[in-house]
C-alpha cells in the first residue's frame, strides 16, 4: 500500500483516534495573548476526578495508545498525578504541556518515576525579552527552571515546544542549541488564530518570507525535530516535509475540553467544530463514531477556490482552523498561503466576519492590548 | 544484525497492535514511535511471529505465498530497526 493509499484511508477515519488532546483545566496562572483555549478561569462544569478517570477508561478500551493533556495549566488540577497515574496503570501513554511553573524539585522526581510520560515544555522566545512578550512577565524564568529540575531529577528527554511567531522565527538555531543542552527535543508548531490567538494574529504570525525561512529549516533538520504535523500548509514551496501531511481533524485527532466537550481539534474550540461531549448516551466513542460533524470531516475533501491551483495535493489547502478564525471558508486557500492565495482573498474582502470561540475563559485584565479584528 | 529466514522473532512486549481497516497500528511505549502496519497479512505475520520457529515457518503457516517473501523480508527487516521486534 502506498503512502497515498494510507493517507486516503486515514481521511475517512479510523476506529478509534490515534491519539488526542484533552484540555483539563481552563485555568491558568499565565495569559499568553495566543492561547488557542482562551484559558486562565477554570470552568465550573470541569471534569470532576471521577468523571476524568471514566473518560481514560473509555480511551483504554479504544486501545487509543496515548494522549497529550493540556489546559490552561494541567498541573494546576489537584487531581493531575491521580490523572495522571490512572492513564499510566491503563497503558495510556500521556504527554502533557505546561508552563513548567508547578515543576518543583519534588514534582520533577515524582515525574521522572513515571514510565509513560512526555513533557512538553512551552517557551516562544529563546531570552526572557521574546518570550515574555508572548507569555506574560516572568514566564522564561518558570520555563528555564522547571528544566533544570527536570534535568537534575534525570527525567531524560523532555521536550521543548515553540509556537513559531513572527519574532522568534530567527531564533530556531539557538532553539535547537538550547534543546541539544539539556539533551531535549525542540518541537515546533505553527500558530494559529484560535482563541486570543485571533487577537494576537496579525502581530505575530509568520510573514510570507519567514514562511520560506521556517519551511527550508524544517527541511535542513528533518527528523531532528517534532512538529505535530502542523506545516503542511508550507509543502507548496518544494519537497514534502516528514509526516502524514493532512489534517487529521476529526479523521485521527480530535480534543476533548476541560468540560467534556469534544471537538474536531484543539485549534477549534467553536461550536461549528462541536461534536458532542463525553456525557452524551455512549460516551466518546458514540461521539468519534457516530457524529454528523466527524461523519462529515471523513467525506473527500473539496478543493474549492484551491482547485485551480497544481499544489493543492501538497499542502491540502492548509488549516481548517486557520481559515475558520480569519474568516475565510474552509475551501478557501489558507491564510498564509505560501503562494499568496489567502492573503490576496483576506485583502479583497470588504467586510468579512470573524467568528468568536464560544468559550473564553480569559481573566479580566489582559496583559496586552488585542487589536480590534473583530469586522474587516 | 542481518535478518533472514531463518531468523526467529517476536513483537517487543512494549508494542501495542491496533486493528485498523488498513491493516494495523502498532505503538512501541517505550521509543514513542507509531508504525503503520498497511495489511492485514502483515498484522497476521507480526501476530504470530513468536509462534513459529522462524520467520519462514511463520510465512509459511499465515499461507503468504513465497513470491511475496521478500517484501515481508523487508517489512520485517524495517520493524526490526524501529524495535517494534526483536530476535528471540
Amino acid at each position: 500500500m502506498s503512502a497515498n493509499t494510507l493517507v486516503a484511508q486515514l481521511k475517512q477515519g479510523i476506529d478509534a483516534p490515534i491519539c488526542l488532546t484533552w484540555e483539563i483545566t481552563y485555568a491558568c496562572n499565565l495569559q499568553c495573548i495566543h492561547c488557542l483555549s482562551s484559558s486562565g478561569r477554570r470552568d465550573p462544569r470541569e471534569l470532576t476526578t471521577r468523571q476524568a478517570k471514566a473518560v481514560l477508561d473509555e480511551l483504554r478500551d479504544l486501545q487509543v495508545f496515548y494522549i497529550n493533556i493540556g489546559g490552561g495549566e494541567p498541573m494546576i488540577r489537584q487531581d493531575f498525578f491521580d490523572i495522571l497515574e490512572h492513564a499510566e496503570m491503563n497503558n495510556i501513554g500521556v504527554k502533557f504541556s505546561t508552563n513548567g511553573t508547578y515543576i518543583n524539585a519534588a514534582n520533577a522526581r515524582r515525574l521522572a518515576s513515571m514510565e509513560y510520560i512526555d513533557i512538553q515544555i512551552s517557551l516562544d522566545g529563546i531570552d526572557a525579552a521574546t518570550n515574555d512578550a508572548v507569555r506574560g512577565v516572568g514566564s522564561y524564568a518558570l520555563a528555564r527552571q522547571a528544566m533544570d529540575h527536570l534535568r537534575e531529577a534525570n527525567f531524560g528527554q523532555f521536550k521543548i515546544s515553540v509556537v513559531v511567531n513572527r519574532h522568534n522565527v530567527d531564533q530556531l538555531d539557538d532553539f535547537k542549541a538550547l534543546a541539544d543542552s539539556y539533551g531535549a527535543q525542540l518541537r515546533l508548531t505553527r500558530l494559529r488564530p484560535s482563541g486570543r490567538g485571533a487577537d494576537s494574529w496579525n502581530d505575530l504570525h509568520p510573514t510570507q518570507v519567514q514562511q520560506r525561512q521556517i519551511y527550508e529549516w524544517l527541511i535542513n533538520h528533518g527528523d531532528t525535530v517534532l512538529t505535530g504535523d502542523s506545516f503542511f500548509h508550507l509543502n507548496a514551496l518544494g519537497q514534502a516535509l516528514p509526516g502524514l501531511n493532512m489534517c487529521g481533524a476529526g479523521r485521527v485527532v480530535c480534543l476533548i475540553d476541560p468540560i467534556g466537550d469534544v471537538y474536531a481539534c484543539p485549534f477549534v474550540i467553536h461550536d461549528q467544530f462541536k461534536a458532542g461531549s463525553v456525557h452524551d448516551l455512549g460516551g466518546f466513542t458514540h461521539v468519534w463514531r457516530n457524529s454528523d460533524l466527524f461523519l462529515s470531516l471523513r467525506q473527500p475533501d473539496s478543493a474549492g477556490a484551491c482547485t485551480s491551483c497544481g499544489n493543492y495535493d501538497s499542502c491540502q489547502g492548509g488549516c481548517m482552523a486557520a481559515k475558520f478564525f480569519t474568516g475565510l471558508a474552509l475551501d478557501d486557500p489558507d491564510p498564509e498561503c505560501v503562494l499568496g492565495h489567502g492573503q490576496q482573498l483576506l485583502d479583497l474582502a470588504t467586510v468579512k466576519l470573524i467568528p468568536k470561540p464560544t468559550m473564553d475563559h480569559s481573566r479580566g485584565v489582559r496583559l496586552s492590548t488585542p487589536r480590534p479584528i473583530s469586522v474587516r | 544484525m542481518s535478518i533472514t529466514l531463518d531468523t526467529a522473532f517476536e513483537l517487543d512486549p512494549r508494542v501495542s497492535l491496533r486493528t485498523e481497516p488498513f491493516g494495523a497500528l502498532a505503538y512501541h511505549f517505550g521509543n514513542r514511535k507509531l508504525v503503520f502496519l498497511r495489511h492485514p497479512d502483515v498484522v497476521a505475520v507480526v501476530r504470530d511471529l513468536a509462534k513459529y520457529q522462524t520467520l519462514a515457518d511463520t510465512l509459511t503457516a499465515i499461507g503468504v505465498h513465497q513470491d511475496r517473501w521478500p517484501s515481508f523480508v523487508s517489512a520485517v527487516e524495517s520493524l526490526h530497526s524501529s524495535d517494534m521486534i526483536r530476535v528471540r
